[in-house]
């Protein structure tokens, strides 16, 4: 018997390939030209996102990042409203003001994916504040990305949390890359988590590319954190196999990096391991991609036939 | 030499690293990636990672930085690589580089250029998009610069770099590509000097940044309908240069101004208090602002052109006050 059930390897899989699926097909349309302005895409990563979200409910919140695809999709966010966001259209999460770096779903706990590097820190402390006030076991996790950690929000969130020991747990992705400057030119230490016990935090580093390890070790912590032993720290090794946006040509690339990274692929690595280590029938995993590839269809459909908001709708929403 | 905005920005910056070994740059990717926008492309090579240094992700620290820089004898060009996140670093801005000359009676001097980018139009969403020149505009003690055309850009860029004040000096993304006559040899353009962009006589049109791009091929239009708008673009908006503003405004009685920022608080709304404080006698018409309206910057293409301020509503307000108003015989020249 594996210490996974066959729902919960399937479910990690049906994620992973999802957000995949998804951001390949926002890849192509921005290419075609539907899809305006900027598009951070989370290809490499999904294991982290996959890994973590598996453990929350709609009631934990998330905050996000400028790459925040994988996050909203992970904490069970619509694909359709997604789309039709980055579309522009009058039917996305919301109503085409924010695009791809702001998708929104309160209901769901996403407090919103965010264009300021390190400005969902100090917002996960709030969401930290409501959760312990609530006194329900939720969890909070703002998502950010290594270079994030060079900006003040970082350390003033983090110490703020530790401080006030909220249920918190600091989900840092280290990608390798921060736009196009490589982590050692940004960073002086070699660890991210080296920076947690600065502020007495316990901090754990983890293979971000294995969706299982992210799964096993985040489960843990989150229980803990429900508990009230929170906050944490979690730094999930990855790697960025897109450009920092679409459209970037790359030219700080090593040459080979990108191939060499791809053979660490976390999604075809967890098909063959489930194949081969738990028994999971093929069959299974294909009628998984089928079904994401004719749920993406539909949401490529239902964005492309949505209206655009009308131009007077800009006046709305500005205050409640 | 016809060459882009973005190129004559680098070549200032080129320019006078090469003049003064104590001008030095920094920010986030501006050393090996040659920038965001690559504007300081080829500047490490040639300058050095001494000279051209890649900087973590801080805003606050950059521009603290360039304080303590500046103060202590270097001169400091910093980029902030868009507008929106000088909401990060406003201490440093506001509380550190704009007051401390005064706050020290005099004592320390500060250099230092805070290299920006600002503006909408390319669905970058309300975070990346934003125009907030108005809100620096509103500190003592920092200049603030928004070239409109290459030309203007290079000039403005190296008097603000040998300039001893902090400046902060605000780059349109629309305008990388706009090309434009650069001459070969060194020149500046002082900071606070207004340029008459197009002379006329029936309305005064003071237009910002991009927007006297937009400001100028709406005067094609306002001619052939019989309107000749005399066109001014302050260039620099902190100092602000009033006298040619107040000038033209006695010559055609009518003033409009136009900025891509909200309308409200905006620098529009001190420029016509200025001159209805000090020209109101000249005045014909009241006077006309088109701007944004008072709105975050939408993502959406539908609405970000909504938000936009375009040529039309410049010919609209121009007809407003003109139309009907028997403009020909105005005047008090
Ligand atoms: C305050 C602020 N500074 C700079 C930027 C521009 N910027 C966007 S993403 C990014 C790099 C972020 O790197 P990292 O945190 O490692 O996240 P990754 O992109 O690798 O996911 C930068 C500098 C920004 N959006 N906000
Ligand atoms: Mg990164």
């Amino acid at each position: 018997m594996s210490q996974f059930s066959n729902d919960t390897l399937l479910s990690l899989y049906q994620t992973m390939v999802k957000i995949r699926g998804f951001e390949e097909r926002v890849s192509s349309l921005f290419a075609d030209g539907l899809i305006p302005g900027f598009l951070h895409l989370y290809i490499g990563q999904e294991a982290v996102a996959s890994g973590i979200c598996e453990s929350l409910s709609k009631e934990d919140y998330i905050t996000s990042t400028h790459r925040g695809h994988g996050h909203c999709i992970a904490k069970g966010a619509d694909v359709k409203k997604m789309m039709a966001e980055l579309f522009g259209k009058e039917t996305g999460y919301c109503k085409g003001k924010g695009g791809s770096m702001h998708v929104v779903d309160v209901d769901l706990g996403i407090l919103g994916a965010n264009g300021i590097v390190g400005a969902g820190m100090p917002i996960a402390v709030g969401a930290g504040i409501t959760a312990k006030t609530n006194n329900d076991g939720q969890v909070v996790i703002p998502f950010f990305g290594e270079g994030a950690t060079g900006i003040g929000y970082f350390h003033e969130a983090v110490n703020m949390a530790a401080v006030l020991k909220l249920p918190i747990i600091f989900v840092c992705e280290s990608n390798q890359y921060a736009e196009f400057t490589p982590r050692e030119t940004h960073l002086p230490v070699k660890t991210i988590v080296e920076r947690g016990a600065a502020y007495g935090i316990q901090s754990y580093l983890i293979n971000g590319n294995d969706v299982l390890e992210v799964y096993q070790t985040m489960k843990t912590i989150i229980n803990r954190t429900r508990n009230g032993e929170g906050p944490f720290l979690v730094e999930c090794v990855t790697n960025r196999w897109s450009g920092h946006f679409e459209g970037d040509p790359q030219r700080y690339r090593p040459e080979g990096e990108i191939d060499e990274w791809k053979k660490n692929d976390p999604i075809k690595n967890f098909r063959s391991l489930l194949l081969s280590e738990y028994h999971i029938q093929e069959s299974s995993l294909l009628s998984i991609e089928e079904a994401i590839r004719s749920e993406l269809d539909d949401a490529e459909k239902f964005s492309r036939e949505s209206p655009l908001p009308d131009e007077l709708s800009t006046l709305e929403d500005v205050y409640a | 030499m016809l060459i882009r905005y973005n190129k004559a920005i680098n070549s200032a910056l080129k320019e006078e690293m090469q003049k003064d070994p104590t001008v030095f740059i920094a920010g986030e990717d501006v050393a090996n990636a040659g920038g965001s926008f690559g504007i300081t492309r080829g500047l490490l090579d040639e300058f050095g990672p001494e000279r051209v240094i890649d900087t973590p992700i801080s805003e606050s620290a950059i521009v603290g930085m360039a304080v303590g820089a500046s103060s202590t004898g270097l001169r400091p060009v910093i980029e902030i690589m868009f507008m929106d996140f000088i909401a990060v670093c406003f201490d440093p801005i506001i509380n550190q580089a704009a007051k401390m000359r005064y706050m020290s009676g005099g004592q320390m001097t500060l250099p230092l250029v805070i290299r920006t980018q600002s503006g909408a139009g390319v669905n970058a969403g309300p975070q990346h998009s934003q125009s907030l020149e108005a809100l620096l505009f509103h500190i003592p003690g920092i200049k603030v610069v928004m070239p409109s055309n290459p030309y203007d850009a290079k000039g403005l860029l190296k008097a603000s770099i040998r300039d001893n004040n902090p400046v902060v000096f605000i780059e349109n993304k629309a305008l990388y590509g706009m090309k434009g006559e650069v001459p070969e040899e060194d020149y500046t353009i002082p900071l606070g000097e207004a340029k008459i962009v197009k002379e006329g006589k029936d309305v005064t049109i003071v237009a910002l940044g991009q927007m006297v791009n937009k400001a100028m091929a709406a005067a094609q239009t306002l001619e052939n309908n019989g309107i000749s708008p005399e066109i001014i673009d302050p260039r620099t908006i902190s100092p602000l240069d009033t006298e040619t503003i107040k000038q033209s405004v006695k010559k055609t009685g009518r003033l409009i101004i136009v900025h891509e920022a909200v309308k409200i608080g905006g620098v529009g709304a001190e420029i016509a208090a200025m001159v209805q404080e000090e020209v109101f006698d000249y005045l014909d018409a009241p006077i006309q602002r088109v701007a944004a309206p008072f709105t975050p910057v939408p993502y959406s293409k539908p609405l970000e052109n909504y938000y936009l301020p375009n040529e039309n509503d410049i010919i609209q307000a121009v007809n407003k006050i003109c139309v009907g108003r028997q403009f020909s015989i105005a005047g008090h020249s």
